[in-house]
This record gives structure tokens, C-alpha cells and sequence, in this order.
């Protein structure tokens, strides 16, 4: 790179803080991370890690200055961090909430799928795929696929088609194709590999943006430095308001760029205790000879093995057959999670907590009802952990909320009609009609 | 390289006139059809036989060798019973084992690929075919296949070139398998021009060269063993037969038959290939 091809401005000089090192090289977090796919993509996987490397890490022809402009003006960053008076109250303790869910398309995903499709931009590609969970990320990509003129096909689980309509209706609203899986039990898992056999057959003239820091070397890396602007941001916001640094900062975990991306400058402020918060479903046991998780708690309940294109901690069985997993929320069922953050765990530094989906629904109602925002069920996870973990928080606590419920209100009018919580509206009305 | 390669078996089924290399997944649809089919390839004429280990996440795979996946897995299929397979299946042809690369590094009370490749070496597997390990990440695997003797195959695709490519030949033995065209697996009815250039970006390395991809006649065969191949790979065209008959409640002793017939067809057709090649040598 030349001299005058880079940028020295601030914004292109963020991206070299030192949290965000760890992987950059080789892609490789101790024992985790990789490149484990298919020989027909890794021609692609060099030249996006070239692409990476000259766009997002040195700022090449104003890259990162052009993202953090279109993340304040089309995304609406920064978000607030905003100290939640009642809950504040309630855990006796400060509560701040990042509140991603103001993010436009209402969830933390557009920070990645706009860096992605404005790299696909600048690498010349033509087309842009993905696949979606909860529809978030999926929504988030057919935003900026419309919002920068790409052509954008989206694969999701027809299981989660059924459980996200609205996020459905919004991509095709955008302008993008939703592409339905129907193989396995049409969740997550079989979304990423139906994406990655199109992108096999496309490669040469289509960018895959994966939606979390899961998958082969540069991704897990490239998805954390657009997501890292979350804890960025948090810190400063952090000292500014209160004088000092949380003492713990918790998010919720699926595949884990939220949680990276809200832990990522906190990593070297060891003081801060990092919580990673997973879905741990009905239950933390496993049938394995179903072949069942009923939980999405890979960090927690998980074991080394390969999927995806990275070495990392899955839900498997003792075969070395991937379980299907299980949550409430589908943006959190998924049977792996990030290199990075299999790393940060085994490193002790980042601490892996389940919660239950009946503890993640009152987490749900909590929040809506003592603070005014609905929040993603997924996040509604780290609102559950508040609840049974308050005592063992530090005086100063933020809490990521990764996205708004809009999203989820038919799966929580259904999924709280099947339960006894003491703390959720009377549901009749909703479940039996006036 | 074809003369490090640690096989004999394999290095044998190249050595004179051109491979055919079918491909089943074993214990589709269940265990005892399934040793019926590749018994049938091995009538047939196979050379080499890739038997496919089911993984639920097989994403180098189109849907017909898929859906073949998920219907062994469904009846059963393990690693463990797969070995018996190996053990237990009456064939002349080389056995090679294709499979994705957790259940290699799951196998056995300790992690990595070791315990794998010494269980594969004893059931009588004389190979590896591993989709999503490219070159980069295969040194804990190409060790254990030269302790144990198998041979690594790996998969050149049409973009694979420069660095990538003298690097994957360095580590490759037994053969390499071309990939014919960019995608996944799947039957088609074209033989792609991206099979004749990789062919030609092949040409100086001195390595068995099996064509791989798409494969589903006699004709198809022909054509490319007449470019150059030394071998062809067919997988999903014989799956898709097993399909048929899965669909169709044929009887095994039905499908056995047409998956030998087709096997007969196919390498029929590569050794008309391999005499006009021979046949434009010799008038040159
Ligand atoms: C609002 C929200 N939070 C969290 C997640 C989980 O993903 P990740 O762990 O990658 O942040 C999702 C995924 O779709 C989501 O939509």
C-alpha cells in the first residue's frame, strides 16, 4: 500500500486498536479459527482477505471513512448509551443499555452487513448473497444491498421463514430474493450451507456476507472490526458518563458478533468482566441419539470440531455429527459460535453463562414493561441473565441490546401463551380473540 | 506425486489405461443395500471406489448426494459401522473414503485426525478425499496418512492456480481429482471447458489426474478421457440411481444391475477416450 492510497484520519487509525489484533494474522485464535472450506472458494477467501486487509485495516481509498459515514447517516450511529433508571432500581447495581436496537433495521447487524456490502462494492463484485437466522441479518443485508444498488439473494430456514415473517416481508420489500431451505430442520445451520454451495458455484462475480463472526478466516475477524464500533463507542460514552469503565458488560451469544463487537475494546481492561450470554433453550442436556441440543449453548455445553470453515466449539455428537440446535429465538440457534470467542473462553477472559427460553421470555416482558423497549427475544437472553445473575455483578454493568422485538411479537404472544410467567401480561386476548 | 504415493493399490489402478472411480454413500439407503451397489461398481469394472462417510453438514455437495446423506444417516450410518463396511464389502477395487473433516478429527478417545486414518488403514481404506481441507490446513492429516500409508487426494477446482496450486500438489498422493467446474456436486449434461483448461494447468505435474464433477454417461467419459483425464469420478449419477430405486421400491438386486450397468457404460466410454488418445499419438 502507498502513502497516498492510505488514510490517516482518525477514523482509518480506529481499526489498529489493540483489542482488535488477535486473529488479524493468520486467522488463527490459539487453537481456533481456519479456513476449512472447499477448495472452490478459497480463491475467493484470498481475495477477501486481501480486500480486507487494504480496505478495512489500512483504509484504502477512504474505505473505512466512507463505512463510518454511511453507518452515521444511513445507520444512525452513534446509538445512545442510556442508563436504565428502573432496572438500576430493581438489580441495585448502574444498568446501561447500548441500545442497538435503535440501529437502523433495529438490530446490530446492519454494522457488519453494510461494512460487508460496501467492501463487495469496492472489490468490484456484482452480487451479493447471505443467509439469515432471525431475519435480522437478512433484513440488515437487503438494507444495504438496496441502500448501495446490489442485486441480493437471501437463504433462510423455512422453519425460521414461519417464525420471522415480518423480517421476510421487509427483505422483499427491499428489493432481495429469499431463497427458502428446506433441508434438515430448516434452521440456521442449513441456511450457511446452502449459502456456501451457491458462492461455490458464484464466487467469481458474488461477495457471501456471513452474518456473524463465524466461518473461514477473514470473516470471523472482518465481522468483529465492523461490529467492534458497538464497544467503541460504549467506552467512551462509558467514561464520559459516569466517570470510569463498566465493571461488566454482557451480551447476548448466537454466533457471537454482537458479543464481540460489545466486547472487542473492553478485551484489555481486564477489570471489565465480559459475559457472554447463550441460549440455553429447554434444557442443557443433549439426546444424542436424536441428535438433539434442545439448547443453542456452544460456548457453555459445546466441544472443539469443525464447521462452517472454522475449528471452534459446536454442539456435536460423540461421532462428530452436528446436533441441531434449539431456542426460542432463532437469531441464537445455531450449533456453533465464533473462534474468537471459543478462545476468549478457554482464555477465561470472556465468561459463558445459559439462559433458559422461559428465563429469556420474562427477560422479554421485563424490559418492555419496566423500561419501554421491546426487545429481540435474542437479547431478551442478557435481560434473563440480569435477573438470575444480579448478584454477582459488579456497581457499573452495560448491557448490549442487540435488537428490537418488533421481529418476534407473534413468536411471544404464542410462546408465552405456553407458559406461567409471573411477570407477562394476560395473554387471553391475543390467544382467543375479543 | 504418483511415484510417492503411498498406496499401491491406487498407484496399480492408474497404471495401465484410465480409472473409473464411482462414488456411493454408504448405507444409502441402508447398510446391506448399500455393500449390494458397490459390489455392483465393482462388476462393473471400478478401479478405484470413494465411498462417501455421511456428514449432516455437507456443503461441497449438491442435493442428489445430499439427500443420499441425510437418507444413510437416517437409517444409522457411524464411523464406526462405515469401518465394518470397509471390512465386510467384497470388492477388488482400491477403497478410498470421502467424508468432511470433523468426523476425522472427532474419531477416537483423542482429538485429531491420527486415531481416524489408523482405524481407516486397518478396515483396508487406501485413501483420503476430504472436501473441506484445503492444503492449508492438512499437515496433522498428510502425516498420519504417510505413517499409516494411505494416500491424501485433493481437489483442484477450476480457480485453484499459482501458489495454491504448486502447494497442493506438493502435499497431494495417490491422485488428483479435478474438479470439472465451479458449484457443487451434481449430474450434468455438458462436459465444461473448465475441465480441459485445468487439465492443462496439470499437465507438468507428474500425478494421476481423475476428472470429477458432473460425470454421467458413457459419452461424457469418452470425452473426457479423450482431453487428457486419467481417470474419471462419478458420483452423483450413480447416486441418483439409488435415489430412483429408493423412490421406486425397486428391489436391491434392481438396482444393484443398473448401477453395474451404468459402471460398464462409463468405463467403456473412458477407454474409447483413452485409444483415440493414444490412436492421435501414435498418427502424430
Ligand atoms: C437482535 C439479535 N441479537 C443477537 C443475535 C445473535 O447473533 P450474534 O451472536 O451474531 O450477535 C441476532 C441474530 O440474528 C439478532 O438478530
Amino acid at each position: 500500500m502507498s502513502e497516498t492510497e492510505s488514510s490517516t484520519s482518525e477514523v482509518g487509525e480506529l481499526s489498529r486498536r489493540p483489542g482488535r489484533e488477535r486473529g488479524r494474522d493468520d486467522g488463527k485464535f490459539g487453537r481456533y479459527g481456519g479456513q476449512y472450506v472447499p477448495e472452490a472458494l478459497m480463491p475467493a477467501i484470498e481475495e477477501l482477505t486481501d480486500a480486507y486487509e487494504r480496505y478495512v485495516l489500512n483504509n484504502e481509498d477512504g474505505f473505512m471513512d466512507e463505512f463510518r459515514e454511511r453507518l452515521a447517516e444511513f445507520g444512525g450511529r452513534p446509538t445512545p448509551l442510556q442508563r436504565a433508571d428502573r432496572l438500576s432500581e430493581r438489580y441495585d447495581t448502574e444498568v446501561y443499555l447500548k441500545r442497538e436496537d435503535l440501529l437502523h433495521g433495529g438490530a446490530h447487524k446492519l454494522n457488519n452487513a453494510l461494512g460487508q456490502v460496501l467492501l463487495a462494492k469496492y472489490m468490484g463484485k456484482e452480487r451479493i448473497i447471505a443467509e439469515t437466522g432471525a431475519g435480522q441479518h437478512g433484513t440488515a443485508t437487503a438494507m444495504a444491498a438496496a441502500h448501495l444498488d446490489m442485486p441480493c439473494t437471501i437463504y433462510m430456514g423455512e422453519r425460521d421463514i414461519n417464525r420471522q415473517r415480518p423480517n421476510v416481508f421487509r427483505m422483499k420489500l427491499n428489493g432481495s430474493e429469499v431463497k427458502p431451505v428446506t433441508t434438515g430442520r430448516g434452521t440456521l445451520k442449513e441456511a450457511i450451507s446452502e449459502t456456501m454451495r451457491d458462492w461455490a458455484e458464484t464466487v467469481e462475480d458474488t461477495h457471501y456476507v456471513i452474518g456473524s463472526i463465524v466461518g473461514p478466516h477473514p470473516f470471523p475477524v472482518m465481522v468483529r472490526d465492523f461490529q467492534a464500533v458497538i464497544s467503541e463507542e460504549a467506552r467512551e460514552q462509558a467514561i464520559e458518563k459516569t466517570g470510569g469503565l463498566p465493571t461488566d458488560v454482557v451480551a447476548c451469544a448466537g454466533g457471537g458478533s454482537n458479543t464481540m463487537g460489545a466486547f472487542a475494546d473492553f478485551v484489555d481492561d481486564e477489570s471489565v468482566a465480559l459475559r457472554a450470554v447463550e441460549a440455553g433453550g429447554s434444557t442443557l442436556e443433549v439426546d444424542e441419539e436424536a441428535g438433539v441440543a434442545p439448547n443453542s449453548a456452544s460456548l457453555y455445553a459445546g466441544e472443539e470440531g469443525v464447521l462452517h470453515g472454522a475449528r471452534t466449539k459446536l454442539l456435536q455428537d460423540s461421532d462428530g455429527q452436528i446436533m441441531e440446535s434449539h431456542s426460542v429465538s432463532s437469531g441464537l440457534d445455531y450449533a456453533g459460535v465464533g473462534p474468537e470467542l471459543a478462545y476468549l473462553v478457554d482464555e477465561g477472559r470472556v465468561e459463558p453463562v445459559a439462559v433458559d427460553d422461559d428465563a429469556a421470555l420474562e427477560g422479554f416482558h421485563r424490559l418492555s414493561s419496566t423500561e419501554g423497549i421491546i426487545p429481540a427475544l435474542e437479547t431478551a437472553h442478557a435481560f434473563g441473565f440480569l435477573e438470575e445473575h444480579h448478584e454477582e455483578l459488579g456497581e457499573r454493568v452495560v448491557v448490549n441490546v442487540s435488537g428490537r422485538g418488533d421481529k418476534d411479537l407473534d413468536a411471544a404472544i404464542e410462546e408465552t401463551d405456553q407458559r406461567d410467567l409471573p411477570n407477562a401480561p394476560d395473554m387471553s386476548m391475543f390467544t382467543e380473540g375479543i | 506425486m504418483a511415484e510417492t504415493g503411498n498406496s499401491e493399490a491406487i498407484a496399480a489402478a492408474f497404471a495401465d489405461g484410465p480409472a473409473y472411480v464411482p462414488y456411493l454413500v454408504v448405507g444409502d439407503p441402508d447398510y446391506e443395500s448399500s455393500k449390494a451397489h458397490v459390489e455392483a461398481l465393482d462388476r462393473g469394472g471400478a478401479d478405484v471406489i470413494e465411498l462417501g462417510l455421511p456428514f449432516s453438514e455437507p456443503i461441497a455437495e449438491g442435493s442428489t448426494i445430499q439427500e443420499a446423506l441425510v437418507r444413510a444417516l437416517d437409517a444409522g450410518m457411524t464411523p464406526e459401522r462405515f469401518f465394518a463396511f470397509a471390512e465386510e464389502v467384497e470388492v477388488d477395487a482400491a477403497l478410498v473414503c470421502m467424508t468432511y473433516y470433523n468426523l476425522i478429527y472427532q474419531y477416537g478417545s483423542e482429538t485429531g485426525p491420527r486415531p481416524f486414518v489408523e482405524r481407516a488403514a486397518a478396515a483396508g481404506i487406501q485413501g483420503l478425499v476430504v472436501p473441506d481441507l484445503p492444503a492449508e490446513e492438512a499437515d496433522p492429516l498428510r502425516e498420519a496418512c504417510d505413517e499409516f500409508g494411505l494416500d491424501l487426494v485433493f481437489i483442484v477446482a477450476p480457480t485453484t492456480r499459482g501458489d495454491r496450486l504448486d502447494r497442493m500438489m506438493e502435499n497431494v498422493s495417490g491422485y488428483v481429482y479435478v474438479q470439472a467446474r465451479l458449484g457443487t456436486t451434481g449430474a450434468r449434461d455438458d462436459v465444461s471447458d473448465q475441465t480441459t483448461e485445468s487439465l492443462d494447468r496439470l499437465r507438468e505435474y507428474d500425478v494421476p489426474k481423475a476428472v470429477g464433477f458432473g460425470i454421467s454417461s458413457g459419452e461424457h467419459a469418452e470425452r473426457i478421457v479423450a482431453g487428457g483425464a486419467d481417470g474419471i469420478i462419478v458420483g452423483s449419477a450413480l447416486v441418483d440411481v439409488v435415489a430412483d430405486g429408493v423412490e421406486n421400491d425397486l428391489p436391491t438386486a434392481a438396482v444393484a444391475d443398473r448401477l453395474e450397468a451404468l459402471s460398464r457404460e462409463l468405463k467403456a466410454g473412458a477407454e474409447r477416450g483413452y485409444r483415440s488418445r493414444t490412436e492421435t499419438v501414435e498418427s502424430a
